[in-house]
């Protein structure tokens, strides 16, 4: 299980907890949707239980145990915008290379055309490449999946195709994902559990986040 | 006000050493935007949605050439036409607040944009500070710079910097994704009440629950193609009031529709099929759709590009 305990995240000693206390717990083969408005803290939680923040207060456990910090993370994030997740210099194939390369079977469940691989980055459409970031992250070493707002930039038949494929690749494989999105139907399509991050604490009033957007995610 | 037919973009890109090869993204794209409505374009990215705005705007890199004919208020759209034309009759709601300069004042780029659009320059500072009122700026934002705006404030900004001149078409670059529902919602109101003032609104999206919220007309691209033209109420139901399987499949993959996934992908701009350019997903695929491209044609108020419709 992926466990975070007594989460909190500020950006620094004298600003505001943007989420304090917060106890997440995430099983393997689960599905769970969280959602908020703009700025409370969603994106940061996901870097947080994939190792690429680490909280200034709590701590994330993976089976009862801190994940690894050198090698593959068990613990993959999807970001929005996958053409900022992918090395520009590199052909897609090297790019899906990069962890443990992809089953041929997950490719076609993505319906990844092999011709792509032989492309750069730039070359392919947004939808195109955000299959190639899911595809990558689609391994035996990946417990969980973080996607936040994983399919917001792609139209109604992408989104569906590819939620299609990472979930049938989740129940077959027991993985756990998290399911961030501002969209209330796809959430309730993919999951049986939704969480809502907090209101931040009394002290951080709205007048206060308007005054410091570095405190807000999501745009 | 607007009208697009036919249009054709493509580009001459380098494949190895000085090797040149002419590479068409976009074939057979129409549209047709009118005074008072607004009409959206939905489609998948690398559908050709971003490159008709371009198009218009006049702002193609130099090795694209453009094919068809696009005019603009009776008269064609050429490239001069174009940058007389653009910041003044025809303005752009950019995507991302990316879009203004991080080192000048929101309010300072509104007035910019406001003598640009023919506001007389005596008067810039009032006509700025309307526009800030009426879209719920307080007068102390003008001072802010883009990073100490929220993602809100940042749409609004956008919004005044493209209405703020005498702009008749208004072009809006995917106003809508990753914004809080109550954000959308107040976007998509002011391009209904801009069209409703009398503008011609084109909204260029992915998202169709959005589209449908304020469009009055929604055309679909599909791989560089408007396969069909539809008035947004035949958006309803499970599809059977939509002409082309490409639309009906868009709508039945909502999430608040069945999610029904549509196999395949588009076809690359160089791996273009001879027929049309659906007819690898198509459920109602026969030998006569992969012989040629379907013309437009007009069908129960609205076109379509489907022999089968």
């Amino acid at each position: 299980m992926l466990k975070g305990e007594g989460l909190g995240v500020r950006y620094g000693k004298q600003l505001p907890w943007l989420f304090q206390d917060l106890e997440v717990a995430l099983e393997p083969g689960e599905m769970v949707g969280l959602t908020a408005p703009s700025g409370r803290g969603k994106t940061t939680l996901a870097r947080v239980l994939a190792g690429y923040l680490r909280p200034t207060a709590g701590i994330v456990t993976i089976d009862g145990r801190p994940p690894p910090t050198t090698g593959y993370h068990p613990v993959q994030l999807i970001a929005q915008h996958p053409e900022l997740a992918v090395n520009p210099r590199w052909r897609i194939g090297r790019v899906l290379a990069e962890g443990v390369p992809p089953a041929p079977a997950v490719l076609d469940a993505l319906q990844i055309d092999r011709g792509w691989l032989q492309r750069w980055p730039h070359e392919l459409s947004g939808g195109e490449l955000q299959r190639i970031a899911v595809a990558r992250a689609l391994n035996p070493q990946t417990r969980y999946l973080m996607a936040d707002e994983m399919t917001a930039m792609l139209d109604a038949a992408t989104q569906a195709q590819i939620w299609h494929a990472v979930t049938v690749y989740a129940a077959a494989h027991r993985i756990g994902v998290l399911v961030i999105s501002h969209d209330a139907s796809l959430i309730s399509r993919l999951c049986r559990r939704v969480e809502v991050l907090p209101e931040p604490p009394a002290i951080c009033t709205a007048a206060q986040m308007d005054a410091e957007p570095g405190l807000r995610g999501g745009h | 006000m607007l009208q697009v037919q036919g249009l054709q973009v493509s580009f001459t890109v380098y494949t190895q050493g000085l090797r040149q090869r002419r590479l068409t993204v976009i074939t057979d794209l129409d549209v047709t935007v009118r005074a008072g409505e607004v009409v959206a374009i939905v489609g998948a990215s690398g559908s050709g949605k971003s490159l008709l705005a371009h198009a218009i705007l006049g702002i193609l890199p130099h090795n694209a050439e453009l094919g068809g004919s696009i005019s603009f208020q009776g008269k064609p759209l050429t490239q001069a036409r174009k940058e007389a034309l653009r910041g003044r009759a025809i303005a752009l709601i950019p995507q991302t607040v990316a879009a203004l300069d991080p080192l000048m004042p929101v309010g300072e780029q509104v007035r910019l944009a406001a003598l640009r659009g023919g506001v007389p320059a005596a008067g810039a500072r009032e006509v700025v500070a309307a526009s800030f009122a009426r879209y719920g700026l307080a007068p102390e934002a003008a001072r802010l710079h883009p990073f100490q705006v929220s993602g809100g404030m940042a749409r609004r900004v956008l919004v005044s910097t493209a209405v703020v001149g005498q702009a008749r078409l208004l072009i809006a670059d995917e106003p809508t994704p990753g914004l809080h529902p109550e954000v959308v919602t107040e976007t998509l109101g002011h391009l209904r009440e801009l069209a409703d003032g009398g503008k011609a609104v084109l909204m260029i999206t992915h998202d169709i629950e959005a589209a449908l919220r304020v469009a009055d007309t929604v055309a679909v691209f599909y791989a560089g193609t408007t396969v069909e033209q539809a008035p947004a109420r035949d958006f309803a139901g499970g599809g059977e009031a939509l002409r082309h399987p490409y639309t009906r499949a868009l709508w039945r993959a909502l999430p608040s529709q069945g999610f029904v996934p549509l196999p395949g992908a588009q076809p690359a701009p160089d791996a273009l099929p001879p027929g049309c350019l659906f007819a690898d997903r198509c459920p109602l695929v026969t030998a006569a759709c992969r012989v040629a491209r379907p013309p437009a044609r007009e069908l129960r108020g609205g076109t379509v590009r489907c022999i089968h419709a």
